[in-house]
């Protein structure tokens, strides 16, 4: 007995991620004009940052900041952005190296 | 069949034999992989929201670089980019900082206006049309934060001390707050004079290419015929994006490897031994005629049925923290300092391949780990493991 409502319940869990996923592929396509139209004002305002943290210039615009920017006036002073804290430079062949790949230049 | 689902049975019974301690694993097995995949499908949302909508950024922006710190590029370089081979319009572009003492937040103030702006549609009321100056578009935050609404008029401290007043014609939409939602929009002349930008002056240079191939060699070429600038191609943009929301990026790393250890923890625990009850009860069924083969598939079953179950619960769970509620628990660690966030309303991308690496790195070690114990136990004489 026990084992027919396990069973029932594993199916039923599921049968709720399947619906999740049925529904993100939904979602996706109902809200493809959103991403059209969000895709039309990057070009059209020539964005080239999310603005999800505005506390700092190289945590609004992390694609557009000065390689110094993450230290501000000291190369030596401490990150004390929290944002900062998400952000890591890209790991590139056993060194790591600034926002992008602005190093090379 | 038969004989599988009565092993499932008896299972089951022996789990409900010890109901807090298999319930408190089940919890805590569906709490890791809760955290897990709510940052393994935030990161993935966040990651390919920003690769598509920055596929149409500019082909290169060209900042002038003084004494490591961006400067102001004169517009005359507009003339010697254009001479290089491939390169199609040269745009200026006004923007800055502004600090809002009012509301304690950081805006960015854009110029923009002309003839393409009649297709942003993520918009409630007008845009800023050519050469029409005092009007301003404001972000949703900001629009928020100053309780103002279109109709209405916004004030700004210029850099010579004076007020700039304009009237709000537009806010943008929610929809779009994870692009605009700091942005004031105003024009060309009211931004130089808000800023107190030289004439002859731009903030940074937009190079469109025509040739997409071409883009790295032109950037190149920019560098070569000007020293004192940073091209910035739109691939090192997708990049620096690609990288942030990476799930092996940063804070998320950090998370990521603490609930990874939980997991370890809890999996060496089961790995590193029965209890005495436990083994004098596979002791008792080996004594009673169960088969190795058997005893081995009940400690699978076991296993199964907590990992098969927490890891279900846990990644059900995830998905509505993250796409239904917005991701709240990890809100304060996203926002850090940032006065001006905006609603979450990330479309629900989802990589099947994340998730079946997140179901073998969890349910497959937690079976393993209940199975080899159990192995150890199930070859040894029946006697011997009963007298412990």
């Amino acid at each position: 007995m026990r084992h027919r409502v396990f069973i029932g319940f594993i199916i039923a869990e599921a049968v709720c991620l399947l619906f999740f996923y049925l529904f993100s592929l939904l979602e996706i396509e109902r809200r493809r004009p959103e991403v059209d139209a969000r895709r039309e004002l990057v070009r059209v305002l020539m964005l080239t940052d999310l603005a999800v943290w505005t506390e700092a210039r190289y945590t609004r615009h992390p694609s557009q900041a000065d390689l110094f920017s993450p230290f501000q006036d000291s190369p030596s002073s401490i990150e004390h952005f929290p944002a900062g804290s998400l952000i890591a430079p890209p790991w590139r062949g056993g060194r790591r190296g600034g926002y992008g790949h602005h190093f090379e230049r | 069949m038969n004989k599988h689902l009565k092993i499932l049975e008896f299972a089951l019974s022996s789990l409900s034999r010890r109901p807090c301690k298999n319930l408190g694993i089940t919890a805590v097995f569906s709490l890791v992989v809760f955290v897990l995949s709510s940052i393994l499908l935030l990161t993935h949302s966040f990651r390919i929201e920003a690769l598509r909508v920055f596929n149409s950024s500019p082909h290169v922006i060209v900042q002038r670089v003084l004494g490591g710190r961006h400067d102001l590029v004169p517009i005359e370089y507009i003339k010697g980019i254009e001479e290089i081979p491939g390169v199609g319009d040269v745009t200026p572009r006004f923007w800055g900082y502004y600090y809002d003492s009012y509301v304690d937040a950081n805006y960015t103030v854009m110029a923009a206006g002309g003839e393409t702006s009649s297709s942003i549609t993520m918009l409630e009321g007008s845009f800023v049309k050519e050469g029409q100056t005092g009007v301003c578009v404001l972000g949703r935050g900001i629009s928020e934060r100053r309780m103002t609404e279109r109709g209405g008029v916004f004030i700004l401290t210029a850099s010579d001390g004076r007020f700039y007043v304009c009237d709000v014609i537009g806010v943008f939409s929610a929809e779009s707050a994870l692009l605009t939602n700091d942005l004031v929009i105003v024009s060309p002349e009211d931004l130089k004079r808000l800023f107190a930008i030289p004439e002859g002056m731009a903030t940074d240079l937009v190079v469109e290419v025509h040739n997409p191939l071409e883009v790295a060699t032109v950037a190149k070429k920019i560098k070569n015929r000007f020293p004192d600038t940073r091209p910035i191609t739109r691939e090192e943009i997708l990049a620096t994006y690609d990288t942030i929301f990476n799930w092996r990026s940063g804070l998320m790393l950090t998370v990521f490897t603490a609930a990874v250890l939980a997991f370890c923890i809890l999996a060496w625990d089961k790995a590193t031994g029965l209890s005495a009850e436990e083994k004098r009860e596979i002791g008792i069924l080996k004594a009673i005629g169960w088969e190795t083969s058997d005893v081995l598939e009940l400690k699978f079953w076991e296993g199964a049925v907590v990992s098969v179950l927490s890891f279900l619960t846990g990644l059900g769970a995830g998905y509505v923290h993250v796409f239904f509620l917005g991701a709240p628990l990890f809100l304060p660690a996203l926002k850090g300092w940032s006065t001006l966030f905006p609603d979450l309303r990330l479309l629900p991308y989802i990589d099947l391949y994340q998730i079946l690496i997140l179901a073998s790195l969890t349910v497959l070690p937690y079976i393993a780990s209940t199975m080899v114990p159990s192995w150890k136990a199930a070859i040894t004489d029946p006697d011997a493991v009963m007298r412990g």
